[in-house]
């Protein structure tokens, strides 16, 4: 069918690959870019929160032109039992600002909007094709793709892979293993309409301003895992994940965790009377640094969550697929100017701009906390959220009871858990696991 | 049943394109299924794994979110055997 040869073929239109296809485009490479979505963003889940800084380095000028739902003035992070949520909030004006830092989007009409940026920097975007497998000579490099149509192979000099966290190709190729069951998180999502008002009074919130509520606690029954509460203009995300070894270890459903979530207390009334449009599931990439693969070889990278780029602990992973994108069409724009081969090692400097930049250094930073998490998930997904539950309300209930007796119950409620020696342990592992 | 039922209805929302006999996931045929083909019964975000009567697993992909969470836990076992559908099939996200 494509009888020319690309300087890069892009597969997938998600973050990373549209990052990847619009810098080598705009820097004036012949790039194909490969969907087997009916359009960019129809295969494609997240929350979401999108992260301006990494679009603009991108689009300076994004905010005029894309499909931005609520820009983020307050976040809610809720400690939950199954009847009551220990939160902690901040909210500030500072947040509206002329260009603000975080906002909310639909992912698939983001995702369809920035493809045509791609396009319009002069990418051919192809959509309704799975590529079948990565091409490689004699010599493993890989030259090429094979796609669903008929036709054959096409070909590049270097293909970025950005199949996301499911990424079968890589796995097929041997250049990476599949995720372990650990390493990723499954979560299930819900689209709830609201009309606009009645968004913004239940959330507090005036013109575009937006509001996440993530929640964590015996909520997720002692497996690791959160759930989240999104709001967009017209609607709000609703969903629930938890880590696939737990689930595959317990007999929930996601979706029985999502209407239990939904359910709850504090989240019904903020849902009342909306009209579900959408249910979706995706996984998450959870491992951290120590899971992430051969991110280079002899005609490829791989870039976003098929690289497993996610930093579960802050919930970043769309800026890490955008940066990592970026720099992969960097790094060839680099290595194509200088009419060198796309080989290993020249491909190297992929991996030397992503360590210098957050991305790798961020992971690193919380190289010990996936495994600590899911070691200690009882403690810090049931336990913890329990005792201080209760000890929150011993603190407001007014009954007659001395104040210093209420504390000593409480201290001795937490000793009695977890034993000093139990609460000590916990709070270092945690310090080291966060340093 | 009360679940199961439920999650029908929220894929009652979703827009798809089914490759009409070309399911893009196919169970191994298998006497008595391992312990994580039994699991997908509960974790398929879905629904479309069942235990039959027989007490094996049957896979109707057609609600398929295509998530990957059964290729993690089943495919390298020799499971089941998972690709993408056919390029422009399958669940088609309005949001996402």
């Amino acid at each position: 069918m494509i009888e020319e040869k690309f300087d890069a073929i892009v597969i997938g239109a998600g973050m990373a690959g549209n990052a990847a296809a619009h810098t080598m485009a705009s820097r004036g490479l012949n790039v194909l870019q490969l969907e087997r979505g009916e359009y960019p963003g129809s295969k494609n889940v997240q929350g979401a929160i999108l992260y301006a800084d990494m679009v603009e380095k991108i689009i300076p000028n994004f905010r005029e032109e894309a499909p931005l739902e609520r820009h983020l003035v307050e976040q809610r992070f809720w400690m939950m039992t199954d009847r009551s949520h220990t939160g902690l909030q901040y909210r500030s004006d500072d947040f509206n600002e002329d260009k603000p830092n975080r906002y909310t989007i639909i992912r698939s009409q983001f995702d369809r909007w920035f493809s045509k940026e791609v396009q319009g920097q002069g990418a051919l975007v192809i959509c309704e094709t799975t590529v079948m497998e990565l091409v490689s000579d004699a010599y493993g490099k890989v030259i090429g793709v094979r796609t669903d149509r008929r036709g054959g192979t096409i070909f590049a000099d270097v293909v970025v892979v950005a199949e996301g966290v499911n990424g079968l190709l890589g796995a097929r190729a041997g250049l990476r293993e599949s995720p372990k069951p650990e390493h990723v998180a499954l979560a299930v999502k819900e689209m709830h309409f609201l009309p606009r008002e009645v968004i913004e009074a239940r959330f507090n919130l005036q013109g575009d301003e937006g509001v996440v509520i993530e929640a964590a606690g015996t909520v997720s029954k002692g497996m690791t895992g959160m759930g989240f509460v999104y709001t967009n203009k017209e609607s709000v995300s609703v969903g629930f994940g938890c880590l696939v070894s737990d689930f595959a270890e317990n007999q929930e459903t996601p979706y029985g965790l999502l209407e239990n979530f939904k359910s709850h207390p504090s989240i019904k009334p903020l849902l009342e009377g909306s009209e579900v449009k959408e249910y979706a599931a995706h996984l998450i990439p959870e491992g951290g640094y120590k899971t992430i693969p051969q991110l280079f070889g002899d005609g490829w990278v791989v870039v976003g969550d098929a690289a497993q780029l996610n930093n579960a602990i802050h919930r970043e992973g769309s800026n890490l697929a955008l940066t990592s994108g970026r720099l992969a069409g960097e790094a060839i724009f680099q290595i194509h100017s200088r009419r060198e081969p796309m080989t290993k090692q020249n491909l190297a400097v992929y991996k030397k701009l992503l360590d210098d930049s957050f991305v790798m250094k961020d992971l690193k930073k919380y190289k010990d906390m996936p495994a600590l998490l899911h070691a200690q998930s009882q403690n810090y997904f049931l336990a913890y959220p329990t005792l201080v539950s209760k000890a929150m309300e011993n603190f407001l209930r007014v009954d007659g009871t001395p104040k210093l007796e209420k504390e000593k119950a409480t201290i001795s409620s937490f000793i009695k858990q977890r034993s000093l020696a139990g609460l000590v342990g916990d709070a270092w592992r945690l310090a080291c696991a966060w340093r | 049943m009360g679940m199961a039922a439920r999650v029908e209805e929220k894929l009652f929302q979703n827009r798809y394109l089914v490759d009409s006999g070309k399911p893009h996931i196919v169970v191994a045929p298998h006497e008595k299924p391992s312990t994580n083909l039994l699991a997908m019964t509960h974790i398929c975000p879905a629904g479309c794994y069942v235990e039959n009567a027989a007490g094996q697993v049957e896979i109707a992909p057609d609600g398929c979110l295509e998530c990957g969470t059964c290729r993690i836990l089943c495919e390298a076992s020799g499971d089941i055997t998972w690709n993408y559908p056919r390029g422009g099939y399958g669940v088609l996200f309005k949001f996402g």
